[in-house]
């Protein structure tokens, strides 16, 4: 047996090394494969067409238009049918639309290679992060369509028809560079039909929260369930929370990576409070293990009463919530009377993003794309299409919408010119990585609100040390 | 006649190398050199930074983590896997060369084989939950409910649970190995020492083991390999993923976020060349080990 063996060539330190050595020889001249497309900035972009009222951004008629959309839970219906309309303004453009699952995997070599399309919906599961898009200067800006005339609604420009937030949402540095199609708002959920059999009454304050939540405890629901295999989902409430006691400025210094921001009195108040909810025992046993689809299943079998979620809750669950559940969006309760924001408020960020990418042939054809596509009817479509409450002012009006998507719509009028939102999520991933695992553990008690925040101040302060990444301020 | 010989061979042989050379070695050269950069993943442009993103990996937590679990893995997963495939082999030796209820037995234990790793853990997912899952409701069945626990959710037995999956799928392929490696020993082996005496244990530890010495070698560089990756199975079975806080964190998950969620393709690129270098240095010990042995015998 060992005779056969013995010649057996193995591998030694010396060819080890050898092999590296030629790697590395080998590398830089292979290597430059994948950065190749960059130097050339020649700007292949079409001529512009003089800017008119009827053109008020220049479009070249007869100039062909990309589109790529992600093409999810909202199908791409809505964008082909903006594709239409502007085929019908400019018969000479050839339209090509792509509807794609993977939008980043598809246009990360169009990116690198310098011939992105015109418009990029960047969205879903496997999209570019947006920062470092535009940290390479891949974003085109988008301040004379936000200037335009909008399309359907005479006397106004198009950044007057948004709802409140989206451009923001959408600026880095100053820049709007992207543009958000949906609006979606966080807040907690509970079923109508279930509260009124019960007779329980939506908590406006966290103490009639916690007094709600023994009497639900004692009747044998569990007060609260929530998404613990993704710890972002309960996030969500305890950073509304905390922006209600500290109003904008508690939210700035998080975002502007301030010293100390993590341990204002706010968010260790709000911390404590969720601390308080897993130490009481008002979290459904074993929610820490539970998927998003596994939670909010057991919430709609009336396992938990409530569950925190964005607007898109109502959607995800047609098919799993029982007829007659009539589920609703409630406002995060106020922590107590010296709040700064208004109960009403509520935590609100347009997605979907739409972007012009800076080296595109036909920019000025992609942003007259989205003019049409932010349009007021072309939002009803999509909002009477999708139950989803799109980015544009009233698109919903005069719909009849479902309990959910109704709830919804009242909770933004509700809150008028106070909703609010953190940017460090989309401007600062790592933070964000950090910030939900910190959450998971202080659900699951195994760190104290003290700990919670010392250990995301941590994370923030190394970030703000890091000059490799691009800080944003607002 | 040799000349056209030389023709025929470079024919075959070019545009093989050729495309080798494009689509294996030269993504790996293009790591090497990534690793070096800053390349964000989404532009035509890089800068050199030198051994930066190198330097930046001792101090990340997050893959500190990582590393630690890949080498608990790699003491556990190889070690645990080669033991229960030589007993199960053993075993189904033991009850009779060719019998049926033997190869029914070899049939069962290689089906987890045939599945995607993906579909293993979500399965395996089901199974761990902690209201509904199999494993709990099994131990409530039999009145141990008080050793249910939420698998995937406590830091202690999170990564129990993911090596235990990693385990169960792969101990079914070196059960099979194994038997077919055993079969292959001679009878009159087994027969001489019967009759010297040994029982099953004697004729595992001195006929068995030691003629299978070579095959379990192997076994441990494939299996090492697989502990060092575990990308799979952490990221679709764990809370976070990755989870709770690290506890299941592998360096793939590592490398994937920090090439795909946060565009830093130089930094995760310096993670896999570091990867690379730890599994080419298992393979060499691994093997040399052997060529050691063999030389002292």
């Amino acid at each position: 047996m060992n005779s056969t063996t013995q010649a057996r060539p193995y591998p030694n330190r010396r060819t080890l090394l050898k092999t590296a050595v030629s790697a590395s020889i080998a590398a830089p001249l292979l290597g430059a494969c994948v950065t190749s497309g960059g130097s050339d900035d020649s700007g292949a972009a079409a001529e512009g067409a003089p800017k008119t009222a009827d053109n008020p951004l220049g479009v070249k008629a007869d100039a062909p238009l990309e589109v790529v959309v992600f093409k999810g839970g909202y199908g791409d219906e809505y964008a082909t049918r903006a594709e239409a309309q502007y085929a019908q303004k400019y018969p000479q453009a050839k339209i090509d639309h792509k509807g794609l699952q993977k939008v980043g995997e598809a246009m990360q070599p169009r990116f690198v290679a310098g011939n992105p399309p015109d418009v990029v919906d960047n969205t879903g599961a496997g999209r570019l992060d947006i920062a470092t898009l535009v940290a390479a200067g891949q974003t085109g800006d988008l301040s004379d369509l936000l200037d335009a005339p909008a399309l359907d609604q005479p006397g106004k420009k198009v950044r007057d028809t948004l709802l409140p937030g989206v451009v923001d949402d959408g600026t880095f540095g100053g820049k709007p560079v992207a543009l958000n199609f949906t609006y979606t708002v966080w807040g907690l959920w509970y079923s109508k039909s279930f509260f009124a059999e019960r007779g329980w009454q939506y908590p406006k304050t966290w103490a009639e929260m916690l007094t709600l939540c023994a009497t639900i405890k004692k009747s044998g629901v569990a007060p609260w369930t929530y998404q613990g295999k993704y710890p972002e989902y309960l996030n969500d409430p305890l950073l509304s929370m905390a922006a209600k006691a500290g109003g904008l400025d508690l939210i700035k210094a998080v975002d502007n990576l301030e010293p100390g921001a993590w341990k204002q009195p706010g968010l260790v108040q709000a911390a404590t409070a969720f601390a308080e909810l897993a130490g009481k025992g008002y979290l459904l046993a074993g929610s820490e293990a539970l998927s998003h689809t596994e939670a909010q299943a057991a919430w709609c079998q009336r396992k938990a009463a409530f569950i925190p979620c964005g607007s898109w809750l109502e959607s995800e669950q047609k098919g799993v919530a029982p007829a007659g559940f009539d589920m609703v969006l409630g406002t995060v309760p106020a922590g107590g009377p010296s709040d700064r924001l208004p109960v009403t408020a509520v935590q609100a960020a347009s997605s979907e993003s739409f972007l012009v990418p800076t080296k595109a042939t036909n920019p000025a054809g992609g942003r007259e794309y989205l003019r049409i596509l932010f349009s007021k009817a072309s939002a009803t479509a999509f909002a009477q299409a999708n139950s989803t409450l799109p980015a544009v002012a009233g698109a919903t009006d005069g719909l009849t919408l479902s309990s959910g998507l109704g709830s919804v719509r009242d909770a933004v009028t509700a809150a008028g010119a106070d909703t609010f939102t953190y940017r460090f999520r989309t401007w600062y991933a790592p933070l964000a990585k950090a910030v939900d695992d910190a959450t998971g553990e202080l659900a699951n008690k195994r760190i104290s609100p003290a700990d919670w925040s010392t250990r995301i101040q941590k994370a923030a302060d190394a970030l703000a040390k890091d000059t490799s990444v691009q800080k944003y301020t607002r | 006649m040799r000349h056209g010989r030389w023709r025929f061979l470079l024919g075959a042989l070019v545009p093989a190398l050729v495309l080798h050379v494009v689509f294996v070695l030269s993504p790996y050269a293009q790591a090497f050199y990534l690793s070096l950069t800053d390349w964000t993943g989404v532009a035509g442009a890089a800068h050199y930074v030198g051994a930066g993103n190198y330097a930046r990996l001792g101090g990340d937590t997050l893959f500190l983590d990582a590393v630690r679990n890949n080498a608990v893995m790699l003491l556990v997963v190889p070690a645990v896997t080669i033991g229960l495939g030589l007993f199960l082999a053993s075993a189904l030796h033991r009850g009779g060369r060719g019998s049926r209820g033997g190869s029914a037995y070899q049939i069962v234990y290689f089906f987890p084989q045939l599945l995607s790793l993906v579909v293993i853990a979500v399965l395996w997912g089901f199974v761990y939950n902690p209201n509904t899952g199999l494993l709990n409701s099994g131990l409530r069945a039999i009145g141990l409910g008080g050793l249910a626990h939420s698998w995937l959710a406590e830091p202690r037995f999170a990564l129990v649970a993911v090596m235990a999956v990693l385990i169960w799928s792969s101990v079914g392929f070196y059960v099979v190995l194994f038997r077919a490696a055993i079969d292959a020993i001679p009878l009159e082996l087994f027969e001489a020492a019967k009759l010297d005496g040994a029982g099953d244990w004697s004729s595992f530890r001195h006929v068995i083991f030691p003629l299978l010495r070579e095959n379990v070698r192997v076994a441990f560089v494939y299996l090492g390999i697989a502990a060092l990756d575990g990308f799979a199975v952490v990221q679709v079975m764990t809370v976070g993923p990755g989870g709770p806080d690290g506890a299941t964190e592998v360096i793939g998950l590592s490398l994937y976020r920090n090439a795909f969620t946060y565009g830093r393709f130089g930094y995760a690129s310096a993670m896999g060349v570091a990867l690379f270098f730890a599994t080419l240095t298992l393979a060499l010990l691994a093997l040399r080990s052997g060529r050691e042995e063999r030389h002292a015998l």
